[in-house]
């Protein structure tokens, strides 16, 4: 039995049947084809899936597509415009913060809830809120620098 | 005056990756695609009596479900021992033995269930020490059949796969002449590469038989060219595309998946077949890396000058060692680290056992010697009570030092990566006690690596001029992060003194890009980039000459500067690349010559074979690559946590194309190192991987990223483009030992094997207190 489910996604409003055992991470991927939404582990454990539902990071492989009826959901297709780039995006270029890129949509993501929550984050609060997010590549330091300095450039409102 | 290379230069596909526009082999769907599962073997070491697949064949929405017997050719790439699907044996837990495509992953994995094999248990081997006994139980009876690379010495009749020998000088003279001779072992666990990727790969055949390939890859040639080894067709017949690569770092080097999807998409009927792998399958399925146990004996002088040392390292290659048997032969030829020693004997034993198959990791066997080699190095310059960093730059490699193979090298900058790395270390200061639980030390530990590949095998690149002057750089050398893409598209701006935003990179289409051999061994930069320079350099030679025409005055008047061809002596006579791109249009409206394309190709000059019986060669490696660090750990003396607090490192990348990325690669080398060092290790008992999760193995994670200052030092090699070296493996080859250095300056204790877990600092603390 599927089940009717509407949300914000990305701004935009959708109505879509669901299958009850569905996790919002395929949903995304293979209903949506917001393919931007990484999976590193299926499991919690790595971070690579985070999206915003309601402002919130959370791991889409964990969480039920059917959860998230009512609610607004933000992925990393979301973030920009496609003209400009949020200054997240933009800082982590700048500071060289990517390199296989796998990590990074989860890893901007997670550092976008922050800043939500937190405009002036201290190197602890970014350390603490991307906790849950791995990267295999950068050894993380340029990540770190990253975001404070998107904080620096007013990216935290 | 250079004006590209060198250049801190953003990434050319960071914009793609931080909008998540790149597209990974998972991203990919395909109009009518099948989903594949495998069936695994739950025995390490058994005989395939019989498999039924009546049963899934027949569940609704199956499409396809084949055995060993579909895919029964061997292959390997120094070795050929293994095969896609298992035929008559399997040799490890979770080989695959059956294979399903259906219509969805869920009847897939329903399909696989319903696959009964019966099987007959065999003995098995889990340990290189119990593989080598001459009673053990035979992994490969056949193995003294099996084709191999000339570089590679199997012994048949054992689970010896390789053996790698050394024997420079005389050691039996070299240890008479010394004052003290220590012995010590070492041993590294498995781990795995654990990129966040997992792997991936989609095939389909088309009506007239041409197989296309979609496999996240390092090396899209050496892949083609396996599988059409495995399928027996000829290689214009089969595509191999590497989309975007989400981490490789070694465990996409091989083949794996690819040999289990072609199979199933040739009986699809034209539909594309997918497999992706989860975790818990790139845990036990694709490569690890190789355990090894190292012996060392040390014989030096009062002086602190080693005079001998007689090496054994026996490495767990597992169940398929393709690939695993060059990794013993970088061990053997690279077997003291970068000192100069004048007599060596050393053995690197490469030997098959029932784990999971081994392969290349980032450092190809380095970091594993040298875990070995650095604290010894440390407990010998303890033992004889000489400062560690002092003993190590009396004993380095310099100009006109020989190595382990006899090779004599000049413009070395071991030392100065020594000297870099103290300075910024403090070696000098130590606060050894911060309260009365919390000690603190620093370490210090060398490196170095020569990419480990057969001696000619090539690179290419073309480089085609587009009408308005901007330019396609086609090649096969895949970015899996390290920043190839960006540092290769600097090198052809700096010779065709164009903007980088002028040119585009194109990799990894083996229809359509040029031969590369590998993306592995830290050889692009080097191999590539020399390909690219020369294919550069002929697009830029052709221009000249249709320049020299056009204006009637001689090429060597003739330079490309700001992306135009102008007179040195009549600055106004000059041409813009755009209006010579297609060829030169004469006076009278003829035009001559056509599209401007240039071609370039390479094989690093004058690498030559090894003796079988010495290993002594001038040149058995490209070139070699330097580097040094040092880490200040905390270590918590009532619960044995190790805390690295910074990490200094100092690397000799010849010419550094683009520094920031050359930093960036060594500061996720050393997080990695890092990883190995205090957490990760492939917990395996007989033959099960008991943690294939992040949740049981663990990496590290933002928290763990201790303070790191990087160097980079610039002694020009020779041959390199501009002089550059390979880099991205060696940054975390120094990692472990200099933390192990460092735990033990702390609380004088040794750990000997990885990871130093608490556990296993405070069991060392208890035993000194005895
Ligand atoms: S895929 Fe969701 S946490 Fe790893
Ligand atoms: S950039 Fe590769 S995992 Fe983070």
């Amino acid at each position: 039995m599927k089940h009717k489910i509407r949300f914000t996604i990305n701004g935009e409003v959708k109505e879509i049947e669901v299958q009850p055992n569905k996790t919002l991470l395929k949903m995304l991927r293979e209903d949506l084809d917001l393919i931007g939404v990484k999976e590193g582990c299926g499991a919690g454990e790595c971070g690579a899936c985070t999206v915003l539902v309601n402002n919130k990071p959370v791991n889409s492989c964990l969480m039920l597509a059917v959860e998230v009826d009512g609610k607004e959901i933000l992925t990393i297709e979301g973030l920009s415009d496609g003209i400009n780039l949020d200054p997240l995006q933009e800082s982590f270029l700048k500071h060289n913060a990517i390199q296989c890129g796998y990590c990074t949509p989860g890893m901007v993501m997670s550092a976008k809830a922050l800043l939500n929550r937190n405009s002036h984050p201290k190197e602890e609060d970014v350390k603490e809120a991307l906790a849950g997010n791995l990267c295999r590549c950068t050894g993380y330091k340029r990540i770190v620098d990253a975001v404070l300095d998107a904080v620096k450039k007013g990216g935290g409102k | 005056m250079l004006k590209y290379v060198g250049q801190s230069a953003l990434r050319v596909d960071g914009v793609r990756k931080v909008t998540g526009f790149s597209r990974y082999t998972d991203d990919l769907k395909l109009s009518g695609m099948l989903y594949a599962r495998i069936k695994k073997s739950p025995y390490p070491h058994a005989k395939i009596l019989k498999i039924d697949t009546s049963k899934a064949e027949k569940l609704p929405g199956v499409k396809v479900v084949i055995t060993g017997k579909d895919v029964p050719i061997r292959v390997g790439l120094y070795l050929e021992d293994k095969t896609f699907l298992a035929i008559d044996k399997v040799r490890f837990i979770g080989e695959p033995v059956a294979a399903v495509a259906a219509e969805s992953e869920e009847i897939a994995e329903e399909a696989v269930s319903l696959i009964e094999v019966d099987y007959k248990k065999l003995s098995a081997v889990f340990s290189p020490l119990e593989g080598i006994k001459p009673d053990a139980p035979l992994i490969h009876e056949d193995l003294g059949s099996y084709k191999h690379a000339s570089i590679i010495l199997p012994q048949s009749g054992t689970n010896i796969s390789n053996h790698y020998k050394i024997r420079k000088g005389n050691t039996e003279e070299g240890f008479k002449e010394a004052d003290f001779v220590f012995e010590n072992e070492f041993y590294v666990p498995h781990i795995q590469h654990s990129a966040i990727e997992n792997h991936c790969a989609i095939a389909q055949v088309d009506p007239e038989g041409k197989i296309t390939v979609w496999a996240g890859c390092q090396s899209p040639y050496t892949v083609r060219r396996t599988l059409a080894t495995a399928f027996n067709i000829q290689l214009n017949k089969i595509r191999v595309i590497s989309p975007a690569i989400g981490g490789g770092f070694g465990g996409k080097a091989g083949t794996t998946l690819e040999g289990i999807v072609i199979p199933l998409a040739q009986k699809a009927n034209y539909r594309p077949v997918k497999l992706s792998f989860s975790r818990e399958d790139v845990f036990t399925n694709t490569f690890i890396r190789q355990g090894m146990h190292a012996r060392i004996k040390t014989g030096v002088t009062k002086s602190g000058r080693i005079v001998a040392e007689e090496n054994k390292f026996y490495w767990d290659g597992g169940a398929y060692t393709e690939y695993g048997v060059n990794i013993a032969r970088a061990g053997g030829y690279a077997s003291t680290g970068p000192y100069d020693i004048p007599n060596v004997k050393a053995d690197s034993i490469c030997v098959y056992t029932n784990h999971p198959a081994g392969g290349p990791y980032r450092g190809f066997g380095m970091s594993e010697i040298h875990f070995a080699i650095e604290q010894n190095l440390d407990i010998v310059a303890h033992k004889i009570k000489m400062d560690p960093l002092e003993f190590r730059r009396k004993n380095a490699l310099k100009d006109g030092g020989r190595t382990v193979t006899g090779q004599v090298l000049e413009n070395v900058g071991f030392v100065e990566c020594l000297d870099k790395t103290a300075k910024d270390i403090e070696w000098d200061k130590r606060v050894k006690k911060v309260s009365a639980t919390k000690y603190r030390g620093k370490g210090i530990a060398g490196m170095y690596k020569a990419p480990s590949m057969p001696n000619n095998v090539g690179s290419s690149a073309i480089v085609k001029i587009n009408e308005d002057g901007t330019v396609n750089l086609l090649v096969t050398a895949m970015d899996l992060g390290q920043g190839s893409d960006t540092a290769l598209t600097q090198i052809a701006a700096e010779v065709l003194t164009i903007p980088i935003s002028q040119i585009s990179i194109i990799t990894g289409d083996t229809d359509c890009t040029p031969y590369e051999w590998q993306t592995v061994a830290s050889r692009t930069i080097y191999c590539c980039g020399n390909s690219i320079k020369r294919a550069a350099e002929d697009a830029k030679n052709q221009m000249l000459k249709l320049a020299s025409l056009k204006f009637g005055i001689p090429e060597n008047d003739l330079e490309l500067k700001d992306g135009q061809i102008i007179s040195k002596n009549y600055p106004d006579k000059k041409v813009k690349i755009a209006d010579l791109a297609m060829g030169l249009t004469m006076p009278d409206g003829s035009g001559i010559h056509g599209p401007i394309i240039g071609r370039g190709a390479f094989i690093p000059p004058d690498v030559k074979d090894t003796d079988k019986e010495t290993g002594q060669g001038d040149k058995p490696v490209a070139f070699w690559t330097f580097g040094v660090q040092a880490a200040e750990v905390e270590v918590d003396i009532e619960t044995g946590e190790v805390k690295v607090l910074k990490v200094a490192a100092a690397y000799d990348a010849g010419k550094a194309i683009n520094p920031e990325l050359v930093c960036a690669q060594i500061e996720g080398g050393i997080v990695q190192g890092l990883g190995s060092a205090l957490l990760e290790e492939m917990k395996i008992e007989e033959g099960k991987v008991l943690n294939p999760s992040f949740v049981d193995y663990k990496i590290p994670a933002i928290g763990d990223a201790p303070e790191m200052k990087i160097s980079i030092v610039e002694v020009p090699e020779p041959t390199g483009p501009w002089g550059a070296r390979g880099i991205a493996e060696p940054c975390m080859v120094p990692t472990a030992p200099a933390i192990a250095n460092a735990v033990f300056d702390a609380i004088g204790c040794r750990i000997n094997s990885l990871p130093i877990t608490a556990e296993k600092v405070l069991k060392a603390i208890k035993e000194k207190k005895k």
